[in-house]
């Protein structure tokens, strides 16, 4: 009654073809982002923003750029983290070397970077597929992590070994640095998300993303009705790279604010992967969804023992976390193979004919 | 021309300067290559006979090691505890096949792949919980003296594990040739349906495989736990023996051996005559590089079945 598309009629091809066809659709879109850019920002705590929701909002990024490559065109990679390294370590470069430079363009120029580095580690899927690739990408994860470790030049020589982001502005507010509010790091991350996300969606949406999942359901089939493996399979492999670049500065400049390469470690691109797989591989909106359940999940974890008053030493406290969250994924995998994204579908469809169902 | 002389000349001229530290640099990497291929080699088998690829072998030797030391430590013989250790991963192959396996038949292998990336998370959390999370010092009395041979300083303790090593290979090969389990486990590697529609009960044999591939775990449990005792970085060396795999192929019982040997011996000497180049600690990553070269021009591995693809 509530959700359906009766009575919505659609006179232009314009209209067909929107991202959102429904008008439901597209209020539940405006109210989550009224909700994302007036409500929270002036309800929520610096804690909940500092410890929840930003990295809420890269790990998304992150994940959707995972999801660009693994559920999009097929193309399995643990190396998300290393990529990650390199858009953190290229935004440091690039605003350290050139301080005048706007945030905004040294984000994007740390993309491009990882979109580089990422064609060069994509070129073995040319030859590989499968789990011989999900390996072979592993090596961009330990080298990136190992290069960025041992080359002095990329965090400027600092002793410590760390890099900081320095203090930047953007429109005459502190967006990064140790004294930026926490709002104006939780704006300027949560724009840049919702941009990219509606680029994310309108490239699967298009000949790039069509490609691609040609690609993904059978490489050979697509090369003989004329897709180009080696230009599509790179494309893919740049545009995620992209993504988690972008998502790697952003973790440094308005997440963590300094960063060991320890930060990228392949903890990282396994969380990555969670977020794509329990969200729904080939899915933009399974990549929020998956994002928010992996980053609430062990929240709620370490606070779950003392909401019920239970005292536990804190490394019992720390494996009980890590079996739990074990067990919640193979729950997860098996209860819905295909992600928080077809339940949603599954949703949809009951609404569309709730309260009749016959 | 300096780079370059220090790249491709000076190393070499090293490795003839003084043959017997050369010689002890190589038997040192294949000994350790033949603890990778130990945790490789269970990874294999369940590849083989599942088509699951098995990201908690890991676990599972350090979950196998925990539990052995953990029985020791209340006093349980020797024997004992390797038999209780045994029991224990026969246990975790049936609850495995059937809390997890069995519901995700038919669904893509990366889902597969996901769910046992859950089971490592559990694995771990689950023997440190129980075990708790110190480091253990494994002892089941395998002698560990220093001697020398011509010059190279060898350790008594590396001999065994090569030997015991050896030996599990022969024999796995003898059980997958020569006996009817063995059988059928090849012909389910080969096709579940068709090994379905001859009568092989596909669910039993899950259980033996994962079975087996936990014996596996438990001896690369305890020889990597003997060296350098049983703690948490245990379950880390599944990420050793990956490049290791594809190196040999998935599929291949020789690949995970041969491939073993050459990334042990690749990795130390690119450590010990390049690695100072570049400032050190390239062992982390240099077994993938090397791997992910050679894949370029092999992408199914040194021994892995031929990928035939057709439409």
């Amino acid at each position: 009654m509530l959700y359906r598309e009766s009575g919505q009629y659609k006179t232009r091809y314009q209209d067909d073809q929107a991202i959102f066809p429904l008008k439901q659709d597209r209020w539940l879109m405006a109210i989550a982002l009224v909700i994302g850019f007036v409500v929270i920002p002036l309800t929520s705590s610096e804690y909940m923003l500092q410890a929840v929701l930003i990295p809420f909002l890269i790990f998304a990024l992150a994940a959707i750029g995972l999801n660009l490559l693994a559920g999009y065109c097929g193309q399995i990679s643990l190396g998300t983290g290393g990529f990650m390294a390199v858009g953190g370590y290229a935004a440091y470069k690039f605003t350290t070397s050139f301080p005048d430079m706007n945030i905004i363009v040294v984000f994007l120029l740390s993309g491009v970077v990882a979109a580089f580095v990422g064609v060069l580690f994509g070129i073995p899927s040319l030859r590989i597929k499968g789990f011989y690739l999900a390996v072979a990408t592993l090596a961009a994860q330990f080298f990136l992590q190992w290069l960025f470790n041992k080359a002095p030049w990329f965090y400027n020589y600092n002793p410590s070994g760390t890099i900081t982001a320095p203090p930047r502005e953007l429109f005459g507010v502190l967006v990064s640095g140790p004294h930026a509010s926490a709002e104006a790091r939780y704006m300027i991350t949560l724009v840049i998300v919702v941009v990219l996300a509606l680029v994310a969606k309108n490239l699967v949406r298009g000949h790039i993303g069509r490609s691609w999942m040609a690609i993904r359901d059978m490489d050979i089939a697509a090369e003989i009705i004329g897709i180009r493996p080696m230009q599509t399979k790179l494309s893919a492999f740049a545009i995620s790279s992209f993504y988690c670049g972008v998502a790697g500065a952003l973790m440094v400049f308005t997440w963590l604010g300094s960063v060991e390469t320890e930060a990228f470690a392949i903890t990282v691109s396994f969380q990555v992967l969670f977020m794509v797989i329990i969200g729904g591989l080939g899915s933009i909106l399974g990549s929020f969804i998956g994002a928010a359940f992996i980053t609430a999940v062990p929240i709620v974890l370490t606070n779950a023992p003392q909401f019920f008053g239970l005292q536990m030493p804190i490394d019992m406290q720390k494996h009980f976390e890590v079996m739990i969250f074990g067990v919640l994924i193979i729950f997860f995998v098996i209860v819905e193979p295909h992600g928080f994204a077809r339940l949603w579908q599954i949703a949809k469809e009951k609404l569309r004919l709730w309260p009749f169902p016959y | 021309m300096e780079v370059l002389n220090a790249i491709f000349v000076l190393p070499f001229v090293d490795m003839i300067d003084s043959p017997v530290f050369f010689a002890e640099v190589v038997i040192g990497g294949l000994l350790t290559g033949i603890m990778y291929s130990l945790v490789a080699l269970g990874f294999v088998l369940i590849f083989k006979a599942s088509g699951v690829f098995n990201f908690a072998q890991g676990a599972m030797v350090l979950f196998a090691a925990l539990t052995l030391v953990g029985l020791m430590n209340n006093g349980a013989p020797v024997w004992l505890a390797l038999i209780v250790t045994a029991g224990v991963m026969v246990i975790l192959a049936v609850v495995i096949e059937r809390l997890v396996l069995r519901p995700l038949v038919n669904q893509p292998d990366i889902i597969l792949f996901m769910a046992t990336i859950g089971i490592t998370f559990f694995l771990e959390g689950f023997g440190e919980t129980v075990w708790g999370s110190d480091i253990h010092r494994l002892d089941v009395g395998i002698p560990d003296a220093p001697f020398e041979i011509g010059g190279m300083l060898l350790n008594e303790f590396d001999i065994w594990a090569a030997v015991i090593g050896a030996a599990m290979v022969a024999g796995l090969a003898i059980f997958f040739h020569y006996t009817v389990i063995g059988r059928a486990l090849r012909a389910v590697a080969d096709d579940h349906q068709a090994a379905l529609s001859v009568g092989i009960p596909l669910k039993t044999i899950w259980i033996i495989v994962w079975s087996v591939a936990g014996f596996v775990g438990l001896v690369a449990g305890i020889m990597w736990g003997s060296k350098s005792g049983v703690q948490f970085s245990l379950s880390l060396i599944a990420l050793k023996a990956l490049p290791v795999l594809i190196l040999g192929g998935f599929t291949s019982i020789p690949g995970a051996i041969v491939g073993g040997l050459i990334i042990g011996v690749g990795e130390k000497v690119a450590e010990i005559y390049w690695g100072p180049l570049v400032g050190g600690a390239i062992e982390n990553w240099f077994a993938y590089m090397l791997a992910l070269v050679f894949l370029l021009f092999r992408p199914q591995g040194l021994f892995g079945e031929k990928i035939i693809e057709r439409v």
